[in-house]
């Protein structure tokens, strides 16, 4: 890592420069973490008129800490059948990648552990290690249905990186660049503005494949008890849950970054805007997931091959016209454009799609 | 025909949905801290019985559909009129349906509003003689009684509006 990188305003270059991010990003995310379980579990229960757990602490403030504290005093049962050590490594396994997004994530302007100029590919390749993790927990299980919700895991993470790594393409076009700060310079207007199509795209493709509900798939309880996490207990299940979690958080702070122009804001400081912002757009995976009802396994690849794919390909090709042959035109005026064409679009597609699949009217 | 539909407005509608129930009041009530209001008119799990109106005439027990009542009546010859010697009602029976206040020509006889009498023994659901009498703890329910119905101040029912806030034990 080049000294060059490190944004200036800070004393990087240093050992004890990645000691205090790392130690920093951790306790972050942790503390992220235990806001985005209150915040889901009060959330999702007064948008379905319930209370939620309010009975821990005031306002049930700390029912994270009774639930993890629980968790951990629990008994930690590993199946005969499991492969003992890839059972044990996969919660970590699936931990790291999240660790990993948030190092190149700047909380305020230069505060960010790496600068990497090559941060969006960094983030798209990292992100889908936690698969592995995923994949190993279901097949060190030994457990037909911890595999299944694995292998579903596996095929959706595939079909939906293509939509989001195109999705982000878009981001890439108008800044020009793929080094994070950079993007986050370039958003004047933030980029949800010049991007509605990529950033619905990206936010429905995010979900897939950090597990939340509609696409909540591999852990389908109807189906496959706990998918991947069915043989999980004790601590390790704990690291699981916290592992959803943290992903969700990571994802709202990509989205963050890259299409709400991150830390910036007016009146505020910094960080403060990019945790606002962050819960906002978890409250908006919050949102859906209390609304819509789990697809389909088949609906969910269909959804992926037959909307997000071929809209991601036409949003690349039209920002790539805009770039190429408007450099100069005004931001309003692409802006009006791009909400046009995305009307257009979904307007389209939809025509697209039956209901049923074969069967009459459902 | 060509006709626009599935392009996500289902989701919308239902986004919309979920977004005002975040705003109003959950219909969840939370219940040994709150309590909803009970109707007026409500039959609760206990009768309020007057010895004085009492003239020992037991239809009240002949109506019971449950035998809930037991009634022991003594011959007083010098005031020629029946004494009550027991007014007994077995509330384990009861299944409130307040036949014997419907019964009773005397209006001697109340349903009340404790819905919370749950106890460990079957005897101690069992009440008797003044046991059984009106109180400020154990107000008459103005069911088939309208003049008491009208009496008591009004109240809605409604969730959203729980007036009674228990304190902590
Ligand atoms: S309410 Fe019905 S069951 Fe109860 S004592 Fe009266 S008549 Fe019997
Ligand atoms: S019907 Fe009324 S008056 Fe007759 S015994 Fe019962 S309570 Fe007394």
């Amino acid at each position: 890592m080049p000294a060059a990188a490190v944004a200036a305003d800070w004393p990087g270059g240093y050992w004890w420069h990645w000691l205090f991010y790392s130690v920093a990003i951790i306790g972050f995310l942790l503390t992220m973490v235990m806001g985005a379980i209150y915040l889901e579990r009060r959330g999702m229960g007064r948008m379905q008129s319930r209370l939620g757990p309010n009975r821990t602490g005031p306002f049930g403030l700390l029912q994270p800490v009774a639930d993890a504290v629980k968790v951990l005093l629990k008994e930690n049962i590993v199946p005969t059948a499991a492969d003992k050590i890839v059972h044990f490594v996969a919660p970590i396994v699936a931990f790291a990648p999240v660790l990993m997004i948030l190092a190149v994530l700047p909380i305020m302007n230069g505060a960010v552990l790496a600068d990497l100029n090559i941060g969006i590919l960094y983030i798209v390749a990292v992100s889908s290690i936690g698969t592995v993790g995923v994949f190993m927990a279901g097949w060190g299980s030994g457990n037909k249905y911890s595999l299944l919700g694995a292998m579903r895991n596996v095929a959706a993470v595939v079909s939906y990186e293509i939509p989001m790594v195109l999705a982000i393409v878009g981001v890439v076009l108008f800044a020009g660049s793929l080094t994070i700060s950079d993007i986050i310079a370039k958003q004047d207007i933030p980029f949800i503005l010049m991007q509605p199509l990529g950033f619905l795209l990206f936010f429905a493709a995010a979900c897939a494949e950090i597990n939340r509900s509609p696409f909540d798939l591999f852990e389908a309880d109807q189906e496959l008890v706990a998918g991947y996490m069915t043989e999980y207990s004790g601590m390790k299940f704990a690291m699981f849950y916290l592992v959803e979690y943290a992903e969700a958080i990571a994802m709202s702070a990509v989205i963050t970054t890259i299409f709400l122009s991150g830390w910036r804001g007016p009146w505020l400081p910094p960080w403060l805007w990019f945790i606002l912002k962050t819960f906002a757009v978890f409250f908006l995976m919050i949102w859906t997931r209390t609304t819509l009802p789990r697809v389909r396994i088949d609906q969910l690849m269909a959804f992926a091959w037959k909307f997000l794919f071929p809209l991601a390909i036409i949003n690349l090709f039209v920002t790539a016209i805009q770039v190429l042959a408007w450099p100069d035109a005004l931001p309003w005026f692409l802006i009006f454009i791009n909400f046009a064409v995305m009307g257009v679009l979904v307007l389209i597609w939809s025509k697209f799609f039956r209901l049923g699949w074969g069967r009459v009217q459902v | 025909m060509f006709k626009f539909e599935r392009f996500g407005l289902g989701i919308f509608k239902g986004m919309t949905v979920t977004i005002r129930h975040l705003f109003r009041h959950p219909t969840v009530s939370q219940y040994p801290e709150q309590r909803l209001n009970i109707s007026r008119r409500t039959r609760g799990n206990e009768l309020i019985w007057s010895r004085e109106r009492c003239t020992g005439c037991a239809t009240c027990a002949k109506a019971c559909p449950q035998g809930a009542i037991e009634i022991v009546t003594a011959a007083n010859t010098a005031e020629n009129k029946y004494n009550v010697t027991k007014y007994r009602v077995d509330t384990g029976y009861c299944i409130q349906c307040g036949l014997c206040v419907e019964a009773c020509p005397y209006d001697a006889l109340f349903m009340g509003f404790s819905f919370e009498r749950a106890k460990y023994r079957r005897a101690d659901l069992v009440q008797e003689d003044d046991a059984l009498a009106e109180s400020p703890e154990r107000p008459a329910s103005g069911y088939f009684h309208p003049d008491i119905a009208a009496k008591l101040p009004e109240q809605t029912l409604l969730v959203d509006k729980i007036t009674e806030k228990r304190k902590k034990q």
